[in-house]
């Protein structure tokens, strides 16, 4: 009974938390973001780059938004020990991330910023290292 | 009422007993877990990645420059009194740290001294990362009054004219330029606070200025690749981790008592010290504001804030025209973080040889690794800024094993 409450539960978790391949839906589900890293794995203390890719709610690649970064880890208070920026667009709905590394182990989240023709919405990338 | 107040004073005796008794209780340290394993390995010098290039130095790994820098690191003539060299506060028998709270050449330094062990791989120089590099850093001290009290003028002239060093600058960079003619090049110059260098400075010519620059940056460029040599060694505490990792029970028991494995246990566990002094120089290199409190008579230093400030505006960094790298890959300068929460922030430094290196923290305020441990053990409220550390409640038994644990990170000689 405890197994398959358990199966359940993690089934459900699993759907309720759209990850990896499916990326990460914006608060108000305008756009769904995934990246890829330059160091894969993360490891802390390596300074590196994400291609950070786009998508609205028609899964059609999003280009010509302008994106902010911030982040850092909830349970230590504190944000990130760099200032990542976008820098460039380098296909459509791919824009590469520069400037990040993370200097702790433990739970970190990324939150990024999206404005596109003219909608704004907020994603958050949850990390774990 | 007689017997009532007996009766009380019993039970408390018997609760202090307990209480006691309960926090000296004989501990068995728990087996190392999968994450634990993961971590272990993490922190050992076995996962030391090799040295991080740095483009911004065409000598960074040349290994004549790396002789040159050998020996300007230990020369005194590099200082105004002759008397003060890299070595003075970077003795190589103290893991090329000098054991005082302030470092002291010809006066008395703003800091305490760090040390060079490992250095070049941190992005960041000094406790407050007011230098990029390794070879801006070395650059520094030579022209601090408080420290070597020279000036650029005298140095380059030294390295372009002593014959041994004029030889290996050719070897290196080419022709050295010729500063014989003091009208151009008078015998003291640098653009410092003091009047008479700054004065003397301000009267040369841009290009005359920039040849100087030049050969100084170079200077500094070799004495990085000696430092780029200074590597830490292996420990009792890497035997240890060694011996975990090789499930070889009888050559970790031979290397580690409980007391320590009890340390460690709590050095990656409650007493969260790898949050900061992680990876296998024990240190993330970031900065950090632990509530230190300030120097005896001074008001608390105000850290990172200030030295993030300084590095963008200096001349030698990454970004700057005497960095050897025409691309200019300079991502921790560009991506640099700004804002309150630099304030008081300072380097975490390693804790590898942390036994050796006291007394610690950014001015030596704290004489002894007890005290150190008692510190984050209260996490007290920052003097300015925002302490990161909130108090961990362990018991002085636990503190105790904790520093057993740190003691474990000395190399097994001096150098």
């Amino acid at each position: 009974m405890v197994r398959v409450l358990c199966i359940v539960l993690l089934t459900t978790a699993a759907f309720a938390a759209p990850a990896g391949e499916s990326g990460w839906v914006s608060e108000s589900g305008l756009f769904r973001v995934t990246y890829r890293s330059a160091l894969d794995p993360i490891v802390i203390n390596r300074i590196h780059s994400w291609v950070l890719h786009i998508e609205d709610a028609h899964r059609m690649p999003v280009s010509g938004a302008a994106l902010s970064v911030t982040g850092g880890m909830p349970a230590h208070d504190h944000g990130l020990p760099t200032a990542p920026r976008v820098t460039r667009e380098i296909a459509p709905g791919d824009y590469v991330l520069e400037g990040l590394r993370f200097h702790m182990g433990g739970q970190w989240e990324l939150e990024i910023t999206i404005s596109a023709d003219d909608r704004q919405d907020v994603v958050i990338i949850p990390l774990e290292l | 009422m007689k017997r009532l107040f007996r009766n009380l004073l019993l039970v408390f005796l018997v609760g202090v007993a307990a209480y006691v008794a309960w926090i000296y209780r004989p501990v068995s340290p728990a087996p190392w877990n999968d994450t634990d394993l993961e971590l272990l390995r993490s922190l050992s010098i076995t996962s030391l990645p090799p040295l991080p290039a740095d483009a911004s130095n065409a000598v960074a790994d040349n290994a004549d420059a790396a002789i040159m820098g050998n020996r300007l690191f230990f020369d005194t003539r590099l200082s105004a009194n002759g008397e003060v060299s890299c070595a003075t506060c970077h003795q190589p028998d103290l893991d090329f740290t000098d054991g005082l709270p302030k470092g002291r050449g010809i006066g008395e330094s703003k800091r305490s001294t760090r040390s060079i062990s490992g250095s070049a791989y941190s992005p960041w120089q000094y406790w407050d990362g007011r230098r990029d590099s390794l070879w801006s850093q070395a650059l520094s001290p030579l022209e601090d009054p408080q420290e070597h009290g020279s000036n650029r003028m005298y140095i380059v002239r030294l390295v372009t004219t002593e014959s041994v060093y004029r030889g290996m600058y050719q070897s290196l960079f080419g022709q050295p330029p010729d500063f014989s003619d003091t009208t151009r090049f008078p015998v003291a110059a640098a653009p410092v606070d003091d009047p008479e260098l700054a004065s003397a400075w301000a009267v040369m010519n841009a290009a005359d200025r920039h040849t100087v620059n030049t050969v100084y940056a170079n200077t500094g460029k070799t004495i990085a690749a000696f430092e780029r040599t200074v590597l830490p060694q292996a420990t009792r505490f890497d035997d240890y981790v060694e011996a975990v990792l090789d499930a070889d029970n009888k050559q970790q028991n031979a290397l580690f008592s409980k007391d320590e494995i009890l340390g460690l246990q709590l050095f990656i566990g409650a007493a969260r010290c790898t949050e900061c002094h992680n990876g296998p120089l024990l240190t993330n290199n970031e900065f950090h504001n632990t509530a230190v409190l300030a120097y005896p008579g001074e008001l608390p230093d105000r850290g990172r804030i200030d030295g993030v400030r300084e590095v963008l505006g200096n001349e030698f960094n990454c970004l700057g025209k005497y960095s050897d790298d025409p691309d200019r890959r300079c991502d921790e300068l560009l991506y640099v973080r700004r804002g309150p929460e630099l304030i008081g922030a300072t380097r975490t430094p390693t804790l590898r040889n942390v036994s050796r290196t006291g007394p610690y923290m950014h001015k030596g305020q704290l004489a002894t690794l007890q005290e150190v441990l008692q510190h984050y053990n209260r996490a007290p409220d920052a003097m300015i800024g925002h302490n990161e550390a909130t108090p961990l409640g362990l018991s002085r038994p636990q503190l105790a094993r904790l520093e057993a644990f740190l003691r474990t990170l000395a190399e097994p000689s001096a150098r």
